[in-house]
Formats: structure tokens, C-alpha cells, sequence
């Protein structure tokens, strides 16, 4: 039997900021904000859509980078 | 012939640009041959882009062009955010873009699955289920509005034949009922086909032996259809709302061409009211403002779908 084992490098980005968590965080936020742009509901909601949007997308394109 | 023809040009090449030229790399030659496309992307989509986010602050109209420039910080994005009419756009919009999206993934999907059947006569009936998508919008625009005319339109005259009702109660485009649903049946008509085109390249992207494997499991065709065709045609699916979600959300021609917003504002999307305060009302950093904000909504939604798109592939 080989006991051969690859080494694998531990990365010391932290787990919560791994980018597949960020990003669903992010696309949540964006969803979120496009909502609120389209109900008829609350003039409120309408608002705070592209400040929510922004953030969302502004998020995305930087956790986008952040490691696997 | 041709030869020659290089012959004389090199000849005629004076002898230190031939030199120059002889010595670029290939990574030179690539950036030579993009840079003109690269330098027009930057002049028309890039700098407008750019020039829109400084005017979106500012409280220039393009009609007074030697007025001073007043900066208004992020005025004009809590005076859009807090008014009412354009909320009632954003709706009307909202609308628009659900039902378009919807009745043509589904009629365009079920075109593409009978499509691919592959029975008599299926090439001639592709042809001529795509030939509203290679028409203009300002022609369809305009034929339609014949059609949908209460005393000599064809869809009046169908519809009184199917219902009973007279023609000229038939009246699609000055009713506040029917208008929203006029465009919606038009664009339906004009873009299902793309849809169908897109579905259909997922389609026959499956491989026969799936279908052969299913078959030896005794899987019945309902059962083929939930667990291999579907999901495999998913991505593709996906790329086509993607495309015409964004292509519907800044719906101008054809609302324009058929209701020009009205009747009243029951038509009046997002890209007609644009149009109004920046061509009409000449607010040109209000209207800056609002075209901003709409990219950014386009933009965050073309993120949102690029992501569900790999994540589908990688399945």
C-alpha cells in the first residue's frame, strides 16, 4: 500500500469568507433589492432598492475574487 | 495575380517601417489588431457610461447646454426613489417583463421539444416559426398596430369570430385593460422564436444514449422527459431568460410603436419614462440618475444569473 500523500496547502482565508458563502450572501442581497425595486406594496421598500442593490452587486464583484 | 500584388506592396514599403513592422511580436500584432475595437468600445459604451454617473449628480439639461453646471449631489436619486409615478413604471415594467418571460420560455420550449420530434417537414416549419424574430421591431411595431385597429384589424375580427363580441368593441390598444396585454402578445410573437432557437440547440445537445439507456430501464417517456430532458436543457433555458429578461427590461421600441406609454400611463415602462424626462422634459442629470439606476438593476440581475448558470453546468 503506498503511503504516499499529497500535502495539501492550508489556506488561512477564513471559512465564513469563502467565496461560495459570500457570493450566496451576495446574490441574496441583490435578489432582495430587486424585489423591493418591482412590489407594488410599500413606497419604502421602493426607496431602499438601489441602495440594496448596489451593495449586493458592489459585494459580488469583490467576493468574487476571494479564494475557494 | 495576388502574389504580385504583395510584391509590389512590400517593394513600396519604405525600408524602416518595413523593418518596424517585420520586428513585432505576436502579442504585439494581437494588440494591433484589437486595439481599434478596443479604443470604440472605450468611445461608445465605456465613456457614456461614465459620463452618465457624473451627469446623474449634476442638474444639466441637454437643452441648455451653456447653463452652469450645478452639482446636486445624490438629489436626483432620492427625488426618483421617492416618487410615485416612476414606482408605478417600475411596476408596469415588472408586469411586462414576468408574462414575456413566461409565456415565451414555455411556448418557446414546447416549439423546441415538437421541433425536435423531427417529423415531416420539420426543417420548413423552423423556417417559418423564426421569421418574426428576423423582422424589425419598427415593422412589427407598425403591422400590429394595423392588426389590433377596431374597424380594420384582422385580430379584432378573429377575436369577434371566437367570442361574439363586435370588432369595433375589440379595441386592444386604447383600452387600459388590453394595452399592457397587447404588447406582452406582440412580444410574445416576436421573440418566442429565439427562445425556441436557444432550447432547441439544448435540445439536440443531448446524447442519443441517454435516451437508449432510459429505454432499457423501462423509463417511460414522462419519466425521460422529468429526469433526462429537462434538466439538461436547464442551462440553456436559463441563457435564454437571461437574454430576454435583459432585453425586456429595456423594452423602448415596441411599447413606443404600438402605445407610446398610453393609454394614459397603464404602458408606461421604465425605458418610455426615461425617454419622457430626458427627450421631452430635458432633465438630462435626473434622467442620468434613473438610467443608473436601472443598470445597476440589469447588472445585479445578469450577475445573479451567470452564477445560477455555472452552478447548472457544474451539475
Amino acid at each position: 500500500m503506498s503511503t504516499i500523500q499529497t500535502a495539501k496547502r492550508k489556506s488561512r482565508w477564513p471559512i465564513w469568507a469563502r467565496r461560495g458563502l459570500m457570493e450566496n450572501i451576495a446574490t441574496a442581497i441583490i435578489a432582495i433589492g430587486f424585489l423591493m425595486l418591482f412590489q407594488p406594496f410599500a413606497l419604502s421598500l421602493y426607496t431602499y432598492s438601489f441602495v440594496t442593490m448596489l451593495a449586493g452587486t458592489v459585494m459580488f464583484i469583490i467576493v468574487s475574487k476571494f479564494p475557494e | 495575380m495576388l502574389n504580385r500584388t504583395a510584391d509590389n506592396v512590400a517593394r513600396a514599403t519604405p525600408e524602416p517601417l518595413a523593418k518596424k513592422i517585420r520586428g513585432i511580436s505576436d502579442k504585439g500584432l494581437a494588440w494591433l489588431f484589437i486595439s481599434p475595437t478596443i479604443l470604440l468600445l472605450l468611445a461608445i459604451n465605456i465613456f457614456p457610461l461614465f459620463w452618465a454617473i457624473y451627469l446623474s449628480f449634476t442638474n444639466y439639461r441637454a437643452n441648455r447646454p451653456n447653463e452652469a453646471v450645478k452639482n446636486l449631489g445624490l438629489a436626483n436619486y432620492q427625488r426618483i426613489l421617492g416618487d410615485q409615478d416612476i414606482w408605478i413604471a417600475m411596476q408596469t415594467t415588472a408586469h411586462f417583463v414576468f408574462w414575456t418571460i413566461l409565456l415565451q420560455t414555455v411556448i418557446g420550449f414546447t416549439l423546441a421539444w415538437l421541433i425536435d420530434r423531427k417529423f415531416r417537414g420539420h426543417a420548413f416549419w423552423t423556417t417559418v416559426i423564426l421569421v418574426p424574430m428576423m423582422l424589425s421591431p419598427a415593422v412589427v411595431g407598425n403591422f400590429w398596430r394595423f392588426l389590433y385597429e377596431p374597424q380594420i384589424g384582422l385580430f379584432s375580427y378573429v377575436i369577434s369570430f371566437v367570442t361574439g363580441i363586435p370588432p369595433t368593441n375589440v379595441q386592444m390598444l386604447s383600452n387600459v385593460e388590453m394595452a399592457p396585454w397587447a404588447i406582452i402578445i406582440v412580444d410574445t410573437w416576436m421573440w418566442t422564436p429565439y427562445v425556441m432557437l436557444i432550447c432547441l440547440a439544448g435540445l439536440r445537445s443531448i446524447p442519443e444514449y441517454i435516451y437508449e439507456a432510459a429505454e432499457v430501464d423501462r423509463a417511460s417517456n414522462w419519466r425521460q422527459f422529468w429526469s433526462i430532458t429537462l434538466p439538461m436543457a436547464l442551462p440553456f433555458i436559463m441563457l435564454a431568460v437571461l437574454f430576454r429578461g435583459i432585453e425586456n427590461f429595456k423594452m423602448f421600441d415596441m411599447v413606443n410603436l404600438l402605445t407610446g406609454g398610453g393609454p394614459g400611463s397603464t404602458t408606461e415602462v421604465a425605458s418610455i419614462t426615461l425617454k419622457r424626462q430626458a427627450f421631452e422634459s430635458w432633465r438630462t442629470g435626473y434622467s442620468s440618475a434613473f438610467a443608473i439606476i436601472l443598470f445597476v438593476a440589469v447588472f445585479g440581475l445578469a450577475n445573479i444569473y451567470v452564477k445560477a448558470l455555472n452552478k447548472v453546468k457544474q451539475r
